[in-house]
């Protein structure tokens, strides 16, 4: 296997992260990996610490030269992966995959949980309640390890996220 | 109103007043928001900018919140008034450069304030003095419903508000709290509670904003996370933390006391007597010696001084406002002694 970041060495180091049910594996030579981490040690600024955060969570379906643009703003990861700001709020509809995987490295949670603009529409108002509910269902059914409910209610869940990426 | 009309005054956070007003200077909170699929700032081009910039002034002009405000496009200030509203704490750095399509908002007293196309589209700005982030956060609160009734903001229910940062995606909330900790910092303690503060998921920095070196004992302290807990279990663990704080300082006031008063009260009189008596000064050498006579006020040792006039010195003695009190360009020379002259008015000095 070839490294994936100078393609010549063969990787001898993997790292295999599991964020949300969504993995992501990194194959590198030793002297690329040694570089990487140098790489995170010498970033100190904000956006250099997010772009290296970015930069890990390569996903194994994405190809690599595919380049994944924002349908709204035209912006395109690597910009963003760059600089650490995104272009538009369709930004994270556009770059979601991603997304999911470093709000939750920044902080521990990819679930808002506080308020909601007045202008929302009060079904769409109702949606975010029911979701939550569902959420804590889940958890609940964790705990009681209800294993068949839980599966059941995952589901509801993730075909709720499908619907109302928005 | 006009920008001038500032000098005379300062803004209501100063006052000294409020809850535990003796060691928190003042609470503050902002939120983040930005119109829907708007381009960014940093991405947006001029005629995007001046069309959101249009956009939001109507809607501010439509509630009640900004009647009494005045209104600044970033482009038509000059150096100093710029470096003069960045020393208010009424807007960034970040918003003074390429000031083109920015604009700043500012209410009565300055307790509100909002930067137009900083890092984004609206940065909503309350600030009080004391210690009480529940109602800074209510009126916060209620100038976004007002606003949100006007604007569509930004919002995906699973991840809050959208930001062009995804360090401010969730609530875009940040509440801070800003703390005057001399016996913390003469006890040496200070290190372990700021450890303390940055494992628990907090930031800490200086007064005189990001970056900065903590001077004159100031600590900022304010939340990190802002994705998968509510703006209310926010305020309520940043209060609890604070709480903590005040105690461990007015232990260190008390622990102080008890152990070397004539120490203490020779370090407070000291610097009452350098600031009532200096003709030139810098302004790092004022900060460390205000926050003494701060000190001294508190422990009571200091009686002629209100906090009051304390809290506005460590505003006053900037640059840019010495050269707006002055009415004039001064060099650093020339800012040393005048701002040398300003506290001795202040405080009583010869």
């Amino acid at each position: 296997m070839q490294c994936d970041i100078c393609g010549k060495r063969k990787a001898t180091v993997h790292l295999t992260e599991i964020v949300d049910e969504q993995m992501s594996e990194m194959h590198l030579c030793e002297q690329c990996a040694r570089q990487k981490s140098m790489k995170m040690e010498q970033q100190f600024g904000l956006a250099d610490l997010l772009s290296g955060l970015a930069d890990f969570s390569k996903h194994v379906k994405t190809d690599v030269k595919e380049v994944l643009k924002c349908e709204h703003c035209g912006m395109d990861y690597e910009d963003f992966r760059k600089f650490g700001r995104l272009g538009c709020s369709g930004c994270y509809e556009s770059f979601q995959a991603h997304l999911t995987t470093l709000l939750k490295k920044i902080h521990g949670s990819n679930h808002h949980l506080g308020k909601s603009p007045q202008k929302v529409p009060p079904a769409t108002k109702k949606k975010i309640k029911d979701f939550h509910n569902l959420k804590d269902q889940l958890e609940q059914a964790i705990q009681v390890e209800d294993f068949e409910k839980a599966a059941r209610l995952r589901d509801q869940i993730r075909e709720m996220e499908k619907k109302g990426k928005k | 109103m006009k920008l001038d009309d500032f000098i005379d005054n300062t803004g209501q956070w100063l006052k000294g007043t409020g809850d535990h007003a003796n060691i928190v200077m003042s609470s503050r909170i902002r939120l983040a928001r930005n119109l829907d699929l708007r381009p960014f700032p940093n991405r947006a081009k001029k005629k995007e900018l001046e069309e959101i910039l249009t956009m939001v002034k109507e809607a501010m002009d439509k509630t009640d919140f900004f009647k009494k405000s005045i209104f600044f496009k970033i482009t038509e200030l000059d150096q100093i008034d710029k470096q003069f509203l960045i020393e208010r704490h009424l807007m960034s750095h970040e918003h003074a450069t390429n000031p083109e399509g920015k604009a700043l908002i500012v209410s009565e007293e300055e307790v509100i304030s909002v930067m137009i196309n900083e890092e984004d589209h609206l940065r909503i700005q309350v600030m009080q003095s004391g210690f009480d982030l529940e109602e800074t956060w209510q009126i916060a609160n209620s100038i976004d419903d007002g606003l949100s009734k006007l604007l569509e903001f930004a919002y995906a229910p699973r991840w809050g508000y959208l930001t062009s940062c995804p360090t401010n995606t969730g609530t875009a909330m940040r509440g801070s709290v800003m703390l005057h900790l001399p016996a913390l910092v003469m006890t040496k303690q200070i290190n372990k509670i700021l450890n303390a503060i940055s494992k628990l998921n907090f930031a800490s920095r200086g007064f005189y904003g990001e970056g900065t070196q903590a001077s004159g004992n100031i600590y900022q302290i304010s939340n990190q996370v802002s994705l998968g807990h509510s703006e209310q279990d926010v305020l309520q663990n940043i209060s609890g933390l604070i709480r903590q704080v005040i105690e461990q300082e007015e232990q260190a006031r008390q622990a102080l006391l008890l152990q070397n008063k004539p120490m203490l009260e020779d370090k407070i009189f000291r610097s009452s007597g350098i600031l009532k008596n200096a003709h030139i000064i810098s302004s790092q050498e004022t900060v460390e010696l205000l926050s003494m006579i701060r000190l001294g006020i508190d422990l009571n040792i200091i009686k002629n001084v209100e906090r009051k006039d304390i809290n506005e010195l460590f505003i006053m003695i900037q640059p840019a406002h010495l050269q707006k009190i002055e009415g004039k360009k001064l060099n650093a020379t020339e800012r040393d002694t005048r701002r040398a002259s300003l506290i001795r008015e202040k405080i009583g000095g010869e």
